[in-house]
């Protein structure tokens, strides 16, 4: 009675949610079937009496199962046929009392099971979840988000799926095949020998149809693969293809994709579908060859078949059919439950990012001095990004980065952060080399305010304190006064109890922005990092976060990378960074009279002006 | 359900195949409720008479109505499979095709992502229903009335006793459905929150990292995930415990019926092979009955999606062509507006399309053909609806939008947008080579044009640094190129289109400003006999445009070139000021 279906084959297609699929799962295998199964066995052991409790119980209950058909066997040959009306009630209530232990078993069984397995499950979430927040931003630059998500749901949910119904049914059916063997032989050898006729037959049939299935299943997963990106590109580039006027192009693209996957599906579904009728025909076939055998011998007297044994052997053979069944489906469940399981501990092995030396120095009061000394970095093994690069911040000081595209200018801040660790060099903070440093005290340290200021579903409020987490509310306004976001929040529907949806997207960019300043100022670091902060504000909104950032800056060393020059002109120092290397360093009029790089970008800006020009109309 | 049925209309083609396969499913039931009689018959004739002729008779018509059954099923099973996936295909075809009949106002309502969870998820669960109503949704039903027609047939008697058992089944399940539903929607919502939580976590990874957060977020996740866990365990305990009560009831239905159908043979009333066709034909009612509950569940969430879907397909197109709309002759490049006012269209809380705050208001300029008009206001403006509107991408709520003193309304949008390129604030690119990416706009571009395009948006050099040059094969969405690469690809598209009217909305702004200088030194040979609209933040874009149109609030502060908006505009000249860093100059002063 399952209905195989394709819901869950869609690898890229977003989701309400996982778990909804029915039936058939794209067919995964695990590579190494015994490193994971052990592995994951280690998450038992916690529960290793709760296990074997309920290893116990299954083994009751599915043999209580088996004891049934003798009881209805007996009822008829014992009490009906000899007209035994007591020996009936007798036979009635003990059936009674067989099905009710069954049914409590059964029930104790699936309450433990439930608790442990989402028990187990939590654990592999926390364990997972609290392992990410250790891995390096080189771990998220090569794995995207929305694979490690995926990680997260689809993988675990194919575990929890696995380990909170299969393994015990897998237990009980197996069980029930050997049992109802071991059963029917101890009733009479014949009947056992003619109801096994066709179990060759069975397993010879729906071995072949499996594989076949498995093989069109498996072409029909690739088409859908390639209907949902047509339609994922499509959809998300609709405004392109409509502006472009393509929608035609896309229909005929989509259409192929779509024809695809009606006639794969068809043909996988259809033979998918034959297993069924072909299933419960056998077992129809066992019901009459049992019938017209045991009816033979139970008219010819032959080997003591009675009718009430008939009736036993039938109902057997019910029993015998279905679980050998499911076993082949429970396999399945079980292989991507193993395959996804493979995937989440690949994550759990990776190496976390640099680890604290044993004798790493906290880092209580600093006063800001920061040196790049002779630094040498590449992302990529022999592609350098940064070359025996110099820099020296003196305390208070405030550096402008500055230069094109893919300089190296953010590197520098991903350094200092230690982000990255460097391949050659060395940086200090205060005369201490950052190696030395707890990484934790050193970000502490550090207030970065980033281009994509991402803030966090929440109030207004808690997206401040998230700076700092024991904040009083006056700390709060106080920050966010200063950050000149004070105007806007007054504004919002409930002030700073208005809740932020994701990814803030009822804020505007420079909301946004001007929130993110209130959350560093709060932080209160020493040292001020701010990466294109306001790239993507109006120049009149930015002119308030400017004022803000100025007073952010106030006693602190601070580092500004940004597109428009305008914002970097009160720098104590500019570097002008270009391959990686810094190749004019000084103010902005040193470096504008110098004639060079910097005067060349600058100019760019005001083509056609003379910077007497410009001086002028600024007044 | 209603949704379900509107939806289902797209089967209506198959009408054949949906007949053939109800046909097959009640002659497998009537196969399927015979055989139990038949093995009455091997009894009580053959086994209890001593017929040995009636015992292989009958297990020989078991065998064969078995057999029938088997093949009307198979043939029902291909009928509704083969009916379910063109059903499934023409409905996903038609929503596609809805979809590309979107104008952007569609777009924004209905949201690209809900669109595709549209085409997939939904698209699946409404095929299964249709399956499932042409299979075990129909044979269940059917099955359960044949089999307690049968049983009364069998016996009047053990049947009313049994049907108190059905009775207290049926009552079980009512009561315990909606309580699940609720159960399995609140797991639900834990599990979006424990996702929301994952969500942001991931993608703020560097925002945590420098503040140092892992321990609160690590805090943060454990609340939501033992939240989902315990929700996880109560339903898991519900659900674990319903399948063997139900089972306990079915089963004490058997006891009875062995119990006084037993007392009934002995007493001569029943015989013995009625009394097992009794269990079979009870057997029959109650195993559609547990089936049923899981059958209801899945209907109601296809119809939930059935809803989402038709929602979509009944949408109606905010831009339409008009009956009477003609094509658009070649465009000069005169555009005017008159009168314009625009306000967006959004969805209210119940769900009602409705007019927002105007956007726009009261727009009223004029441009001469070959002009270089800039744009400039701050974020949210109005800018970029501005000039949405010249290429009727929304409708104007107010007012004319006018080329070459047609209104836009009077002609088809294809003739329309065909002589426009727009490089969109969002540089969207597909996946392909960045050839194909250029060419986008009119494929039948010829190799040079497109070369050209890519050298007038400084895009050439770093397609040349490809080893595959125009080759390259860009990334679904251009992943694997950066923002700035992006930008000039969507430049260059927009300028491969050689349109009548160019509009660049604030397409630089991931671009370096030498780069952007260069764009537009190489521009002004592109811009040189077409009418152009230019979105820019910086003020060093804007100045060397023949008309700057200021916006402010929706409204124009003053349309001029830059002389005259120093004077006339001061939201200008605060945006110019602000720009060239005046405070900087204080600061300058006070070191």
């Amino acid at each position: 009675m399952t209905t195989a279906t394709k819901s869950s084959r869609s690898s890229s297609a977003p989701r309400r949610g996982p778990g909804r699929g029915h039936g058939s799962m794209p067919i995964e295998s695990v590579k190494d079937f015994r490193q994971t199964t052990r592995r994951l066995f280690k998450y038992f052991a916690k529960f290793k009496w709760a296990l074997i409790v309920t290893v116990f119980l299954v083994i009751g209950y599915t043999l209580l199962g088996l004891v049934n058909p003798i009881l209805l066997g007996r009822a008829i040959d014992v009490n009906i046929l000899q007209s035994d009306l007591e020996g009936l009630r007798q036979t009635a209530v003990l059936m009674l009392v067989v099905f009710f232990s069954s049914a409590a078993l059964q029930f104790t069984a699936s309450f433990i099971m439930a608790s442990v397995s989402q028990r187990m499950l939590k654990q592999i979430r926390t364990e997972l979840f609290d392992h990410l927040q250790q891995l390096s931003l080189k771990f998220f630059d090569e794995n995207q988000a929305g694979d490690l998500m995926s990680r997260l749901t689809n993988d675990i949910d194919a575990i929890n799926r696995a380990i909170s119904q299969n393994i015990t049914q897998l237990i009980g059916n197996l069980l029930t095949v050997v049992g109802v063997v071991i059963v029917m032989v101890t009733l009479n050898l014949w009947l056992t020998l003619a109801a096994m006729i066709v179990t060759p037959i069975m397993f010879f049939v729906t071995g072949r149809i499996a594989i076949l299935s498995r093989k069109n299943f498996r072409r029909l997963q690739g088409a859908t693969g390639e209907l949902n990106a047509v339609m994922e590109e499509t959809i998300s580039g609709q405004r392109a293809v409509k502006i472009f006027r393509q929608n035609r192009s896309a229909i005929q693209q989509f259409g192929q994709a779509n024809d695809e996957v009606r006639n794969v599906g068809i043909r996988a579904l259809t033979i998918s579908m034959v297993l069924m009728p072909l299933m419960s025909f056998m077992g129809n076939m066992d019901v009459a060859v049992i019938i017209g055998i045991g009816g033979w011998l139970a008219v010819s007297g032959i080997g003591g078949v009675t009718v009430g044994l008939i009736a036993t052997f039938v109902n057997y053979v019910q029993r015998f059919t279905e679980p050998l069944r499911h076993i082949s489906e429970l396999y399945n469940s079980l292989q991507s439950a193993l395959a996804g399981a493979e995937r989440v501990f690949k994550i759990l092995d990776t190496e976390p990012e640099m680890i604290d030396l044993p004798d790493a120095l906290p880092v209580d009061d600093i006063a800001g001095d920061v040196r790049f000394e002779n630094v040498s970095f590449s992302y990529v093994e022999d592609v350098p990004v940064m070359k025996k690069f110099n820099l020296h911040a003196k305390a208070g000081e405030t550096i402008a980065l500055v230069g094109p595209t893919g300089a190296g200018k953010t590197t520098t801040i991903n350094l200092l952060s230690r982000f990255y660790d460097i391949d050659e060099g060395a940086i200090y903070i205060d005369n201490n080399e950052i190696k030395t440093l707890k990484v934790d005290d050193l970000r502490r340290s550090l207030g970065i305010v980033l281009q994509d200021n991402f803030l966090f579903s929440g109030t207004v409020m808690d997206n401040i304190r998230y700076g700092r987490l024991d904040a009083t509310d006056e700390e709060v306004y106080e920050a966010a006064r200063l950050a000149n976001a004070e105007t806007f929040i007054h504004r919002l529907p409930e002030g700073y109890n208005t809740q932020l949806s994701e990814r803030a997207s009822n804020l505007s960019q420079g909301q946004r922005q001007l929130l993110s300043i209130a959350r560093a100022i709060l932080a209160n670091p020493k040292i001020l990092i701010l990466d294109e902060a306001t790239s993507s504000v109006d120049t009149r909104t930015e002119k308030h976060i400017q004022e803000a950032l100025l007073r952010l800056m106030e006693g602190r060393t601070a580092f500004v990378i940004a597109h428009r020059l305008s914002t970097i002109r009160n720098a104590d120092q500019v570097l002008v960074i270009n391959g990686g290397e810094i190749i004019e360093r000084g103010t902005h009029h040193e470096l504008l009279a110098l004639r060079g790089f910097y005067y060349n970008l600058y100019m760019s800006q005001f083509k056609g002006k003379t910077i007497e020009e410009l001086e002028v109309a600024l007044g | 359900m209603g949704a379900l049925g509107k939806v289902f209309k797209y089967l209506k083609p198959y009408w054949k195949l949906v007949l053939l396969s109800i046909v097959m499913l009640i002659i497998v039931v009537a196969f399927d409720l015979l055989i139990p009689r038949l093995t009455q018959r091997a009894i009580d004739e053959g086994i209890n008479a001593g017929n040995l002729q009636i015992v292989i008779s009958s297990a020989l018509l078991i065998l064969g109505a078995s057999l029938l059954s088997a093949l009307f099923a198979i043939i029902n099973s291909t009928a509704s499979i083969v009916a379910s996936q063109r059903f499934s295909h023409d409905l996903r075809e038609a929503l596609f095709r809805k979809i590309q009949q979107f104008s952007f106002g569609n777009l924004d309502h209905l949201g690209t992502g809900e669109l595709l969870v549209n085409l997939t998820s939904d698209m699946n669960m409404v095929e299964m229903a249709a399956r499932m109503l042409m299979r075990i949704a129909t044979r269940a039903p059917l099955m359960m009335v044949g089999a307690i027609f049968m049983i009364f047939r069998t016996s009047t008697f053990l049947g009313y006793r049994v049907l108190i058992i059905m009775g207290v089944v049926v009552v079980l399940i009512g009561f315990l459905i909606p309580r699940l539903q609720k159960l399995f929607t609140s797991v639900q919502q834990k599990l979006d929150k424990l996702n929301t939580v994952l969500q942001e976590n991931l993608s703020g990874m560097r925002v945590i990292k420098s503040f140092v957060r892992q321990d609160y977020e690590s805090q943060r996740f454990e609340t939501a995930n033992e939240d989902f866990t315990k929700l996880n365990i109560t339903t898991g305990r519900l659900m674990g415990g319903l399948f063997p009560l139900m089972f306990f009831i079915l089963n004490i239905g058997i006891v009875i019926v062995v119990y006084s159908g037993g007392n009934q043979v002995i007493q001569g009333t029943l015989t013995l092979g009625e009394m097992i066709a009794f269990l079979n034909y009870l057997g029959m009612v109650m195993f559609p009955l547990l089936f049923l509950a899981m059958i209801i569940g899945m209907l109601a969430s296809a119809g939930a999606s059935a809803k989402r879907i038709w929602t979509v397909l009944s949408a109606a197109e905010e831009v339409v062509d008009r009956p009477s709309a003609q094509e658009m002759p070649a465009i000069k490049g005169q555009v005017e507006f008159k009168n314009v006012s625009f306000s967006y269209r959004a969805k209210s809380e119940n769900g009602d399309i409705k007019h927002g705050d105007p956007v726009l208001k009261n727009i009223n300029f004029s441009v001469k053909p070959g002009e270089t008009v800039a744009i400039l206001g701050a974020t949210g403006s109005g800018k970029t609806s501005l000039v949405n509107l010249i290429a009727r991408l929304y409708e104007v709520t107010e007012g004319q939008v006018l080329i070459d003193g047609i209104d836009v309304r009077d002609v088809t949008q294809e003739s329309l947008q065909s002589q426009i390129g727009i490089a969109l604030q969002e540089a969207i690119l597909f996946s392909g080579t960045i050839g194909d990416n250029i060419r986008y706009g009119r494929p039948q571009a010829s190799e040079e044009e497109i070369q050209r395009a890519a050298r007038v948006a400084q895009a050439e050099d770093f397609i040349n640094s490809f080893a595959e040059g125009y080759e390259y094969h860009v990334g679904e969405r251009g992943a694997n190129l950066s923002g700035g690469q992006k930008q000039r690809v969507s430049i260059a598209r927009a300028v491969a289109m050689d349109p009548a009217i160019l509009i660049l909305d604030d397409s630089t702004s991931a671009v370096d400003v030498d780069t952007e200088a260069r764009i537009q030194e190489e521009m002004a040979e592109v811009l040189k006999g077409r009418t152009s609209f230019i979105i820019a933040q910086r003020i060093s874009t804007v100045l060397g445009a023949d008309k700057i149109i200021v916006l402010d609030d929706g409204e124009i502060c003053s349309v001029g070139n830059h002389q005259e908006l120093m004077q006339r505009c001061p939201v200008y000249r605060d945006i110019y000021t602000s720009q060239l860093g005046n405070g900087g100059v204080n600061n300058d002063n006070r070191n």
